[in-house]
């Protein structure tokens, strides 16, 4: 099978989609000509032209609010947020108005529409362009929440957005634009909802998402050569979650960390760790570890940026210690 | 009164609608003092002949969005009282299920894309509809209504800029009531309203907001031009709020004088002074006129007593609506 970039796959996704539903447009910064700063849409004006690939002024609330008012009228745009830090500009036209619109209409009004932007840190960039907020808008009832853990998650999860029916917000790694994998030339869909077993395993669970999926699965082989045999699991959506496939493995394994690369505080992996509480808790050999950012802001500082995420090896010391028995206390 | 070539059908549509609107919000005022209406709202009464004069130049392909004080564009874009009055009580027949109340009806088969609880929250959405219309080739027109207060909010002038810069088919509404909330506007509004929108190079009008015809023969004139590609445009309707901010805001001595009620009111309503006119034209006599007030609230007590006795939507519906499905063979490869 060849092999492709993530960016390459997002590329993929939007153009093929675009050529099949001609309600569709991309909005956003630098999104024509530029193709984003990181050039994932490259090539992508070429084709469809200025009108379906629309570059706008700085004006993400702007830009976010006239995506949600085409939505609700018999478009599909595909809005382009160029960091997941801004977010934050256009919560009332996401969250107030994009995810409500469905529900406070009794039905009658949806909103198609996607929301690709990204997550990540360790790029050196510091506090207002590194952060992971998908935990903001998980936490909004009417959004779905993909976040493709590689190229081949990352098409078919863009895919099955913009066919939802949904506001659809999709948070890519933006470290891992140029990680190349596995995707099939023919047309695939991922569907929401269906975690993905990235590795079987016995004794310990590892649920990850995003680039946390590397890590895990880096981890997971360090520790096969110790004899530990670790399962790693990856939600693909976080929005409709698929619990049951994480409570399955937590019952099996007995022994679950949660790792994300959002702040751990009211985060993604207590949301998880609790559900599996809940429904595994009889069946689990030791607490349910979470294994989130430091409650920090990025840290621009090389030195100081990189002990805030999730490491291979921090996730292998804690699997040791779960496995040993050690009980473990958040300091 | 403006000089409007147009016929007596349209004058009489006309002043029935704006008392529609008047008689609807009389009810719904009284449903909240009688206690019989759960949370509050916001009155349009006084302000009839901006929604009026406006949505009777459009079709109902046309579409607005509104505001928290939505009751008046509601009815005016063609909205039915019962499914209103059974939305305001929370009622399973109301145009949203209950779900939305008297701060987020929408009325999609009139184009009317709902009232918004944010002060400018339908900026971006009136502008975006409009933007939809430009790329599907649709020749449907967006009327984005909004009061005074919401000028103060930034996006408003980022969704401008995008209106303007793309030529979209977009007419922003500002129904300048005097008020922002519990503030006069000239104490949080600077400069001028209308150069906020020159300003982008978006031609703006100023329009007695209590004149229907006047406000009518504008929009015609600006929803024509606006269909042929040739807008966005900027309307300030100078008008007046009868009522507080809410239907609760009723000891307003400390930001607004009774004695400049009272001249609204008496000298500047805008039912009245068109059923005036519509008397000395002889179109409808006084008689006419009170006739079909009569009509109107007679019909508006029957929704409302229906309203009062409809059911509440069954418990199971609480958590139904949050996501629209989407039909799984659309996504399935080559659907």
């Amino acid at each position: 099978m060849r092999h492709i970039t993530l960016s390459q796959a997002v590329n993929e996704a939007i153009a093929e989609e675009m050529r099949r539903d001609l309600t569709t447009f991309l909005i956003g910064e630098d999104v024509a000509e530029a193709g984003t700063p990181f050039k994932v849409l490259a090539g992508l004006v070429e084709e469809f032209g200025p009108e379906r690939v629309i570059d706008t002024p700085i004006a993400e609330p702007g830009f976010m609010g006239i995506a949600v008012g085409a939505a609700l009228t018999g478009s599909r745009p595909i809005v382009d947020l160029m960091f997941g830090d801004f977010l934050y500009l256009i919560m009332d036209q996401l969250c107030n108005q994009a995810a409500k619109a469905y529900y406070m209409s009794g039905g009658k009004l949806n909103v198609p529409l996607v929301l690709r932007t990204n997550l990540g840190a360790t790029r050196r960039s510091a506090a207002q362009h590194s952060q992971s907020l998908h935990a903001l808008v998980a936490h909004i009832p009417g959004l779905k929440v993909a976040m493709p853990s590689s190229a081949y998650e990352a098409k078919g999860l863009m895919k099955t957005a913009i066919r939802d029916n949904n506001p659809v917000v999709i948070l890519e790694d933006k470290l891992m634009y140029n990680d190349k994998a596995p995707v099939p030339e023919e047309e695939y869909l991922i569907p929401f909802g269906e975690a993905h077993v990235k590795r079987a395993g016995t004794d310990i669970t590892l649920i990850a998402t995003s680039s946390m999926v590397q890590v895990c699965e880096a981890a997971a082989e360090t520790l096969a050569a110790e004899g530990i045999s670790a399962e790693v699991i990856d939600p693909r959506t976080l929005v409709p979650l698929d619990e049951a496939t994480l409570i399955e493995s937590a019952k099996k394994t007995s022994r679950v960390i949660v790792v994300d690369e959002g702040h751990q505080s009211y985060g993604i992996t207590g949301e998880i760790a609790g559900r599996i509480n809940e429904k595994a808790f009889y069946h689990l050999d030791a607490p349910v570890l979470r294994m989130g950012a430091m409650d920090v802001p990025v840290p621009f500082s090389p030195a100081l940026e990189d002990i805030t995420v999730p490491t291979p090896e921090g996730v292998t010391e804690n699997a040791r210690k779960l496995m040993s028995g050690e009980m473990i206390h958040a300091a | 009164m403006a000089d409007t070539k147009t016929n007596t059908e349209d004058f009489m549509r006309m002043y029935r609608q704006m008392v529609r609107i008047r008689v609807f919000e009389d009810n719904a005022n009284q449903l909240y003092l009688s206690a019989k209406m759960p949370g509050l709202t916001h009155m349009y009464s006084g302000e009839e002949a901006v929604a009026v004069g406006i949505c009777e130049a459009l079709t109902d392909d046309d579409r607005i969005t509104s505001t928290h004080r939505g009751h008046g564009h509601c009815v005016a874009k063609g909205a039915d009282y019962k499914q209103m009055f059974c939305e305001l009580l929370g009622k399973e027949e109301g145009y949203c299920r209950g779900k939305g109340g008297s701060m987020h009806i929408a009325d999609q088969s009139h184009g009317n894309l709902g009232a918004n609880a944010i002060v400018g929250g339908s900026m971006g959405i009136a502008t975006g509809s409009a933007l939809r219309a430009k790329l599907q080739g649709s020749d449907d027109v967006t009327v984005c209504f909004f009061g005074d207060g919401a000028t103060a909010q930034g996006l408003l002038y980022e969704v401008m800029n995008m209106a303007a810069l793309w030529q979209l088919p977009v007419i922003y509404a500002c129904e300048n009531n005097g008020y922002s909330e519990y503030t006069k506007t000239e104490e949080i509004a600077a400069g001028s309203i209308t150069a906020r929108a020159e300003a982008f190079g978006i031609e703006a009008f100023t329009v007695d907001g209590q004149d229907v015809l006047a406000v009518n023969d504008l929009s015609q004139k600006l929803v024509a031009r606006a269909r042929k590609g040739e807008g966005p445009f900027f309307v300030e309707l100078m008008t007046y709020r009868y009522h507080g901010h809410h239907v609760g805001d009723i000891n307003r001595d400390y930001y607004r004088e009774k004695e400049e009620e009272a001249i609204w009111k008496e000298q500047r309503d805008p039912i009245v002074n068109f059923g005036k006119w519509l008397s000395e034209e002889g179109i409808a006599s006084a008689e006419d006129l009170k006739a079909m007030e009569d009509e109107i609230r007679a019909e508006a007590k029957a929704a409302v007593d229906y309203a009062l006795s409809a059911k509440y939507p069954d418990e199971s519906e609480v958590d139904m609506h949050v996501f629209a499905p989407t039909d799984p063979a659309t996504l399935r490869p080559g659907a």
